[in-house]
Formats: C-alpha cells, structure tokens, sequence
C-alpha cells in the first residue's frame, strides 16, 4: 500500500502533464486547474500519508518500478556483478524532508499560479509545465541511484528553461532561458563526468549503497573520492546558484512568479544542497572539498548580499537573497552540519515561497511593476500582502522566534568549531547575516514605506484561492521551527555525527549571531531614512541614478561581463570564424586545383593554327637543347 | 526469413510506382506505401515466428555468383543487421511519408529511387560476401545520388556531385583492400573467396592488416561521417530533398558504423586495437567540432547535418574503446540518432514547406501559430542534446561511461560536447519558435500552419519511440547483453 503511494508520487502530475499538453487549448480555466492543482494535492497528501510510515523502526521505503538498464562491464566474468539501473525509489528521512517540501509547497504554489496566469492565453501550457517540473523534482529527490538522480535533475533543468522563456516573444526571456540552461549544464556535464568517474571506480551508482562501498575503496585523503567529491561539486553550484556559476539565477526572474517561488527558490535551486547532503559518504571522505563547499557557500552569501543592496528590481533582489540564503545552506554542508544546512534549505522554501509569491501579488497590483523605486507607500495601501511581506522579511533576517532564525541559528553554530570550516567563515557568516538584514530593510522602507510613487491605481487580487496560499505559506514560516526536532531525529540516521570540539568557543557567539539581525536594522533606519520618509531630505532620493559601482553591484559584480569576455565572444568567434569550415575548404582546394588545371588547359586549346605550330617548334627546341645539354655533360663526365 | 524477398520486393514495388505514375497521377506514393507497408510487416511477422538465436552470424542464403572468382549471392543477419535492417524500413516509412506532398516532379522515378536506395542500404547491412557488400554499397549510392541531383535544392548539382565524388573515392580505398584480401586468401589457401567468414580465419601479417584496416577504415570513416572527411554531409543534406534527408542521417551514415563494427573490428582485431587512440581522438574532435560548427550555421538543415556528426563521434569513440559498454551505447546511438535526426530533417522539412527557407535568419516566434510543431520541435532538440528520459541520453551514457573506462582524459573532453550540444540545440528551437513572430514584407506576422494529421502521426510515431527506448532501452540493448558479445569485444582488445 505504502509502496503503491510511493510509486505512483510524481505520476498524478504526470498524467496531469499529459492532459494538459494534449487538450489544453481546448479546456477551461476551471478545469485546467482543477486537474493541475488536484495532481499536485493528490502529490502533496500520498506524500505525507507515505512520510508517516516512516519511523525508526522503517527507517526506509523503497519501490521498484522497472529495470531502466544494466551496466554490464565484463559479462564474461561472473564474480563481477553487472551495475542495474533502475527506477526505483527510495524514501529515507532526507527524501522525506524533499518531497514534502516540494508536493506541499508545490501545491501552494501551484493554487496561487492558477489565479495568478488566469488571464493568460497560453494557461494550460503553464500549468503543464508546472507539472512536468513536479515529475522530475520528485523523481530527482527519490531516485535510489544516481543516472535517476540525474534524469530528474536534466528534467527540472528543462522545465527551468521552459517555465523561464515561458512568455517567449520577449527577446530577453528568452536570452535569460537560454542563459540558464547553458550555465547549468556546464556544472551537470561536470557532474555526468564524475558519475563516470564513480562508476570505474566502483563499479555501481546505487545511492545507498555508495557510501559503504566508498569506505571499503578509500580513505578520507584519497585522490579518487578528492576529484569525484569536485565534479559532483560542479553540478550542484550550477544547479544551485552558487560561485562560479551563479550568473544564471538573476536573469531567471523574467519568468512569471510563481515559477520564480518555486524553481528558482523553493526547490530546483536547493538540489545541489541536496545533491551533497545525499553524497555526504563521499564527500566526507574528501576534507579538502568539504572546506571548499564551505567557502564557495561564504563567497556566494557575501557576493549576493552585496548585490541585492544595489538592486533595483523586487524579484532581483529576492533572486540574490536566494542565492545568498543557499549560500548558508552550503557553508553549512561544508562545516560538516548536515542536518542544519537541510533544516535551512525546509524554512527557506517556506519563507522565501512566501516572499516570492507576495511579490507577485504586489506586482499584480501594481500593472506589473517590478521596480523599487515606483513603490512606496503600500504599507496602508495594501495591508494583507504588506504583513505577509514583512512575516517573510522577518524569517529572512533570522529575527528571534521565527522559523529563519532557528535554521540559520542552527548553522552559524556549528562554524566556529568545525574542522572544515571555521572562526573566519563564522564571521563571513555574520557578515552576510547583517548584509541580509540592510538589504532587507532596504527593500521594505523602499516597498511600503515613504511616498507613493506609482502611477496607476492598484488593483490588488481578491482571488480566495492566491490568499489561501499565501495564508499557509506564513503559517509554515512563522511556525517552521517546530519542525526543528522532527527532522534532525529522522536525518540524525543519514548524518554521520562529526567530532568538534565546542569547549574552545567563546561565550559570546550565541549572543552575537542574535544580536546582528538587529543591528542591520538599527542601521538601516538611520542610513536609509529617506527611503521610509515621506518627504525625503535629499530630493534626487528615488531618482535612481546609479552610480559606476552601485551599477557594478548591480550587475552581479562583473561576473557577467567576465564569462562574456572569457567564454561566449571567444565561442561566437571561433565560430563565425570558421563557420564555412576549414576543413571543407582544404579539401575544396583539391577541386580549386583541378578546375585551375582545366582553365591552364583549355585556353591552350584555342583552335588557332599558327599557335599550335608555334608550340610545337617551341617545344622540339626545347627538347633538342636538352638533350644536347644532357649528352654533352655525359661527355664531360 | 527471406531478406532477398524483402530487397527484391521494394524494387519491384519502386519500379510499379514508376510505372504505374504514368497512367494515373499520385498512384506512385500510393504504391511506395503499401509497398514498404508490406514488406514492413512481412519482416516484421517473420522475426516472430522465427525462433534463431541470431547473437552469431546466422547465415540465410548462400548461392554461387560469379564461380570463376568464387564470389557468391551470401547474406547473413545478427541482433546488429536486424535492428538495422528495422531501422531502415521503418525510416523507409517516415522517408515515404514526408515526401507525400514534397514531391511534384517526376514522382514516379522517385518513389523508384527511394526505394531501390532502401533496398540497397538492406543489403548493404546483410551481405557476407565482400564483393556482394561492395554491389550493395553502389546499388545505395547511386539512387541516393540521383535523388540528390534531381529533387535537390537550389545547389543540388554541386551537392550530388560532392557526395559522389567522396563516396566514390573512398569506396575505391576499400575495392583495394577487398580484392587484396581475396588475393591474401588465395595466398594462404590456394583459392580466391570473398566470403567474409573465411576471411575472419586469415592470418595477417601487422604490417599488411594495418594498411588493409585502413583501406576499409577511411570508406567507413567518410560514411559515418568523422572529421576530417566530413564535408560532403551538410552540402548533401542542405540540398537533399527532405525524404532524401532524413535516409541520409537515419540509416546511410549507419553503413559507416555498421562497416566499422563488422569488418573493421572483427576481421583486424589487433590492427584496430593499435589503431584504436588514433580513431578515439577523431571520434572526440569530431563531437566538440561538429557540435561548435552546428552552432555556427545559420541554415537550419545544416546545423542538423553539423549535428549529426557530432552524434557519430560519439559511435567512434565507443566503438574503439572495446569494451562491452561502449559497444552497446554505440549500437543505440545508431538507433536513437537515426530517429532523432531523422525527425528533426522531417522538421526542417516540414518548416520549409511553409516559409519555403532554410535560413534561420528567416524565422522565429513560430510557437505562436504552430504550438505543436513547437513542442515536437523541442522534444527532438531534447533528444539531440541528450535530455534522460529520451533515447539518446542512454546512448550516450553507455558510451561515454563505457570509453571513460579505456579513456578517462579523452572521454572527459568528449563531456564537453555535452555542453555543446545544448548550445546548439538550444538556438535551433529558440530561433525558430521563439522570439516575436517575424513580420512578413507587408507588415504582417508570418503565421505557420500547424502539423497536418499525416505530419502528426510521422512525429508522434517516432517520438513515442524515443522515449520507450528512452525509459525501457533493453528493448534494445537485451540483444547485445549476451555473453558472447561482451566476449567478443573484450578479446578484440586484445591487451585488456
């Protein structure tokens, strides 16, 4: 029964895909959301019905559904067994935490996208692609070896790119489409190489069984598990947003919202969190990676916060505090604190849904209007969404009580004393605390504060169905620290429990990790206080002329105009260069040379008497003088 | 099983649809159908009666020819020929369905081309005597020339002759290497045969093999086709007539691995082997250079031609790498690019008979008018960039997981092609369906019609089949888990 459930978890929306892709053009609104959102609920109640089976006792389930293929090295040698693929799934406490956040959240998701595209002309199609994505997030989440693993993560990959280009007759979508897809499967070819690289070295791709086998093979330091940990590395900071290839996840915001609240924040992003958290055997086996996922994380939550000071667009700078909030999950990985960076990566996917989605409905609001600075004023104006904001707000800062906080508390604690981390990431981590603050008050004085600087009237949503969403979704992130205990219980068996040494802290840590959130806001009240005024002092306030570095922050700090300069014009190059293809030319040069041949040949053949004679008497003079020549040196020698 | 009738009966069923065009118009695609129909479904019905183990060679026929050289009327099939030969009848359908409306002119001689070509590419994939597989390798050429030439594009002429040229230069090298063989078997036996079985019986002394392996090599490396004598490819696709096309990726480049699988490996196991790192390294130049040149094009047929010999590299390198793996991620990307590429020519054919270009400058914003064009055309993109889920992605993983084995640097460059594989498949779709839709001359949006029922089902069927191989590739691959050939292989390599 439980195992029925659980095979048939990512087929509901499925089959919904289906329908919708096949007759969407011809079915209402009402019942395309009813088929895409009652997939997604029926998804989100087996999910939990499936979770509740667990226990210590069934500290995992899993289904076989079919064999997909078998990685038969030697068949002649029978002591090897052959490598099968297949699909199958497995829930253990990680994949539980995954699904859940991803059928429950989904299906918020997906209730406040119905009435947020209702007007769209190609709604149907949206909604399937929502769905699709569902298919291949869960799968990527329960695959029980690693070629699963990664179809569901090139499908959530595509659905990305899809959803991002969704209104593809803007020529910037679909750039920032194709931009997205190209930037992420560099990092999942690094990843598909490392998955070579495992199954020579040993021998299967079986998630479970990995672990155990790598710990026979290796021992932490070794080469082997150092270069595949790297490669797997590379696929998840793609995926995930992270250093060095980041620079997709800005632009992914021009797709519609709720794509945005679910890819690009709640879920897709958090695979590479995933993807590492899952991986831990290997990677713990490579220390040196382990440090390096730390500082990547830290690079990244810096880089970002910075950004999104200097941003101008709302969703731009939820994209960068994403970016920066998965950089803690990272870090987190990195220090070795499994379960927190994954308890991080649940609250994050309430809050920052929440936030996401409540910047859609503002924009609805607003005709569409992304831009801060023709905001303002929307605290009275637009009461409901206004507190739903500041409750997201409030869990991003981390601020005491909040679900934010008990995560992030979680993993700013285990820093200082990690072997792979450290004091310094503890203070990056700090300082990337405090930045979160700033650029949150920021956005909130900008947003609801000061004076109205919008045009048209508003024209917020009255839609039951977007506000019901809303309403759990702040539910989830004020109360998501209850689930603190649960989850580090049913991942406590995953998580290998790393020797740390908290007896060298200082005592003031706790408090000052509490304390930060507060002073970024103090700061901000004073350093931004024209931003909430009504009557600012300075009056070229909202003017929005950025100055060369705030337009450089802007840009995500030139990473952009780098990879431009470094990779894309040396590849258009090369291949304008060579578009008619050097190779044919060489060998056309044979066909140059004959016809050149041809040319030299007939225009001897001119039908002219006298030339021809001439020819004739020049050549037997030739061929007298040489023989003369040649009879006469004979003579000689 | 009667492979004779089955080649037989589709010349006979062109050279009807030719006759019978002269006394009723459209008669002829109507013959062509019904004749690839019949003998689909005669070959169809006789593998599941029969109950052979064709993991071996299985010999069908075998009658005397030409007696004063031995040379012999002698076919053969194994699990590779049958999945081949399949391939090929069911393109042959595809290939007779998409020039339903294409072709105007001269119909019937053309059915009778396409047909005698398919007939000859059957043959080609089972014929075990060397001078028979050499008529065949002719018999496919000529008509594929003629439809070229004849129902070509605006540069057709330049085209076939190009294809002609390559073909015929190359297939001379491996005449040579035919003919020395039979003299090498009148050496060492007293009696000339081209009989390929007692070939594989010959001992070769390493310095003779290696000129020999490459006499049939560079036939089989033009045909597949690998840099750097890949250039007739795009001239032919670009101005093949779609049908022609959609034969040209789907079952002719097939000859090239087909050639390189049975004659290359197995009748010169060690010179192959030396030969190996070389071949490998084409194999990967040919992925990355392919895949960077498709991005470059700006004709649509092209870049899918550009496409096609990235996807071959990939048969190359897993083909020398001798190893299991390898060798059936190399067979299923013969299946899975005939299907892909075959579709996606069928695409660009399709687009063409709307806007009547090629030029991707030409067109955008499609999804607009044609969402269902729109979304096979992604699917197929997908499939060329090895999405999971979809045939290719299994090929290419066996292949690259199998070559990483023999060839962990090689390989890892050869990932790179992954990447660019998106990139360009990326800019197909986008610059044909997305954007804003083109304006025409008069100001207006340039609007498609959408895929007709007779394209619909030519899509549909061979989708449906890129994913089944997709998510269930035993389908396939069960024929070549067998223990002998995973013996086979590894002892060509000889040293593993």
């Amino acid at each position: 029964m439980t195992q029925t459930l659980l095979a048939f978890l990512p087929f509901y929306p499925l089959i919904s895909f289906l329908l919708l892709i096949g007759f969407g053009q011809r079915l209402s609104w009402h019942l395309a959301s009813t088929l895409s959102v009652g997939a997604m609920a029926l998804s989100a109640i087996s999910s939990f019905i499936v979770i509740n089976q667990l226990s210590t006792q069934v500290p995992v389930i899993n289904v076989h559904l079919w064999e997909w293929f078998v990685l038969n090295l030697n068949a002649n040698l029978s002591d090897v067994t052959p490598a099968k693929i297949n699909f199958s799934f497995h829930l253990d406490g990680l994949s539980a935490v995954m699904i859940s956040v991803v059928s429950g959240i989904g299906f918020l998701i997906h209730m406040f996208a119905a009435a947020y595209m209702k007007g769209d002309e190609n709604f149907s199609r949206f909604m399937a692609y929502m769905n699709l994505f569902i298919v291949a997030m869960l799968i990527l989440v329960l695959a029980d070896n690693l070629v699963l693993l990664y179809l569901g993560w090139e499908g959530v990959g595509l659905c990305s790119f899809l959803l991002i280009g969704f209104w593809y007759k803007e020529k910037a979508n679909v750039l920032a489409a194709r931009k997205a897809f190209i930037v992420t499967r560099v990092g999942d070819t690094a990843m598909a190489i490392g998955l070579f690289m495992l199954f020579k070295e040993l021998g299967h791709l079986n998630i479970n069984d990995l672990t155990a086998t790598a710990k026979t093979f290796w021992v932490a330091g070794d080469e082997a598990p150092y270069w595949i940990a790297l490669l797997l590395l590379g696929g998840a900071v793609g995926k995930s947003a992270q250093l060095p290839l980041q620079t997709w996840l800005p632009d992914a915001m021009a797709g519609p919202t709720p794509v945005s609240a679910l890819i690009h924040a709640a879920t897709m992003v958090t695979a590479g969190v995933y993807l590492i958290a899952r991986m831990n055997g290997i990677f713990l086996l490579a220390p040196e990676v382990m440090s390096y996922v730390a500082w990547l994380g830290a690079a990244t939550l810096l880089l970002a916060g910075i950004a999104a000071l200097a941003q101008n667009d709302i969703k731009r700078v939820l994209a960068y505090s994403t970016m920066s909030q998965i950089g803690y999950m990272m870090l987190s990985l990195g220090a070795g604190a499994f379960s927190a960076g994954v308890f991080h990566l649940m609250t994050h996917a309430f809050f920052k849904a929440l936030l996401f989605l409540t910047a859609g409905a503002i924009i609805l609001a607003l005709h569409h209007q992304q831009n801060l600075f023709k905001m303002g004023g929307l605290l009275k104006r637009l009461p409901f969404e206004a507190t739903l904001f500041s409750i997201g707000l409030v869990c991003l800062m981390a601020l005491p009580g909040s679900s934010g906080f008990f995560s992030k508390e979680a993993i700013i604690a285990e820093l200082w004393s990690s072997t792979t981390a450290g004091p310094l990431l503890w203070y990056c981590a700090i300082f990337g605390a405090l930045l979160t603050s700033i650029y949150s008050c920021r956005l909130f004085f900008l947003a609801f504060m000061g004076r109205r600087r919008f045009e048209h009237e508003l024209q917020p949503s009255t839609s039951q169905l977007l506000r019901i969403s809303l309403l759990v979704l702040a539910l989830l992130s004020v109360i998501g620290g209850v689930f603190a205990n649960t989850l580090t219980l049913s991942l406590s068996a995953l998580f290998p429990v790393l020797p740390s040494d908290p007896i060298n802290e200082p005592q003031w840590l706790h408090s000052v990790a509490i304390v930060t959130p507060f002073i970024g806001i103090i700061f901000s009240w004073l350093y931004f206080a024209d931003y909430r005024a009504v009557e600012p002092a300075n009056a070229n306030t909202f003017q929005d002329k950025p100055s060369v570095f705030v337009t450089f922050c802007r840009q995500g700090l030139g990473f952009d105009a780098l990879y431009d300069l470094l990779l894309v014009k040396p590849y258009s190059m090369l291949a304008r260069l060579n578009r008619r293809d050097i190779f044919d030319q060489l060998i056309m040069l044979n066909a140059w040379y004959v016809s050149i041949c041809h040319d030299v040949l007939k225009s001897s053949q001119t039908g002219k008497l006298r030339w021809y004679a001439a020819a004739i008497g020049l050549m037997t003079v030739l061929l007298l003088l040489s023989l003369t020549i040649e009879s006469f040196s004979r003579g000689a020698s | 099983m009667n492979i004779t009738l089955v080649m037989f009966s589709l010349v006979l069923g062109g050279a009807l649809a030719w006759y019978f065009e002269t006394i009723r118009t459209h008669s002829a695609r109507w013959f062509a159908l019904l004749t690839v129909l019949l003998v689909s479904g005669y070959f169809v019905l006789s593998l599941i009666i029969i109950e052979t183990d064709f993991s071996t060679l299985q010999l069908l026929t075998r009658i005397s020819w030409i007696s004063s050289f031995n040379i012999e009327y002698a076919l053969a099939v194994d699990y590779l020929s049958l999945v081949l030969v399949s391939l090929t009848l069911l393109l042959a359908l595809i290939c007779v369905l998409v020039s339903w409306q294409e072709i105007q002119t001269k119909t019937g001689f053309y059915y009778f081309n396409l047909l005698a070509s398919i007939a000859g590419i059957i043959g080609v994939f089972t014929a075990v005597d060397m001078f028979l597989f050499f008529f065949f390798w002719e018999v496919m050429l000529l008509p594929m020339t003629a439809l070229i030439a004849i129902w070509g594009h605006e540069n057709k002429h330049f085209a076939a002759l190009k294809f002609f040229i390559f073909t015929q230069v190359s297939s001379l090298l491996m005449l040579v290497a035919i003919i020395a063989m039979a003299a090498i078997h009148f050496q060492q036996t007293g009696r000339v045969s081209f009989f390929y079985q007692d070939w594989l019986t010959l001992e070769l002394s390493s310095s003779t093999s290696i000129y020999l392996m490459l006499g049939f090599f560079i036939a089989f490396a033009v045909k597949l086709p690998s840099i750097p004598v890949h250039s007739w490819l795009p001239d032919a696709h670009t101005q093949a007539p779609t049908a022609g096309s959609v034969l040209l990726a789907g079952v002719l480049l097939k000859t090239g691995a087909y050639g390189l699988i049975r004659f290359v490996l197995h009748l010169f196991p060690s010179s192959s082997s030396d030969f190996a790192p070389v071949a490998a390294v084409l194999g990967v130049v040919s992925i990355l250079y392919g895949a960077k040149m498709a991005f470059a094009q700006q004709d649509v047929k092209r870049l899918i031609a550009y496409s096609s010999i990235s996807h071959m590299g990939f048969v190359m390198l897993a083909l020398f790498s001798f190893n299991a793996i390898a060798y059936q991620g190399a067979i299923l990307t013969l299946v899975a690019h005939g299907l892909s590429s075959g579709a996606l020519f069928a695409l660009a054919g399709v687009v063409y008979s709307r806007v009547h270009s090629r030029d991707l400058t030409n067109m955008g914003g499609f999804w607009q008018s044609a969402p269902r064009m729109g979304g096979f055309a992604l699917a197929f993109a997908a499939a060329a960039f090895g999405l999971p889920g979809l045939a290719n992605f299994v090929a290419e993983f066996f292949s690259l997981v199998g070559a990483y084995q023999r060839y962990p640097l090689l390989t890892i460059v050869a990932a790179l092609g992954l990447i660019g594989s998106a990139i360009y498949g990326m800019v197909f779709f986008q610059s044909v369906f997305q954007g804003d839709a083109k304006k025409d001359s008069s100001g207006e949006q340039v609007s498609i019609t959408d895929l007709t029922a007779r394209e619909l089902l030519v899509f549909s069927s061979l989708l449906v089949l890129l994913i089944v191989i997709g998510i269930y590739p035993n389908l396939i691959l069960a024929f070549f888990q067998d223990a002998n050939i995973a013996l086979a292989i590894a002892n060509q390599a000889g040293a593993l």
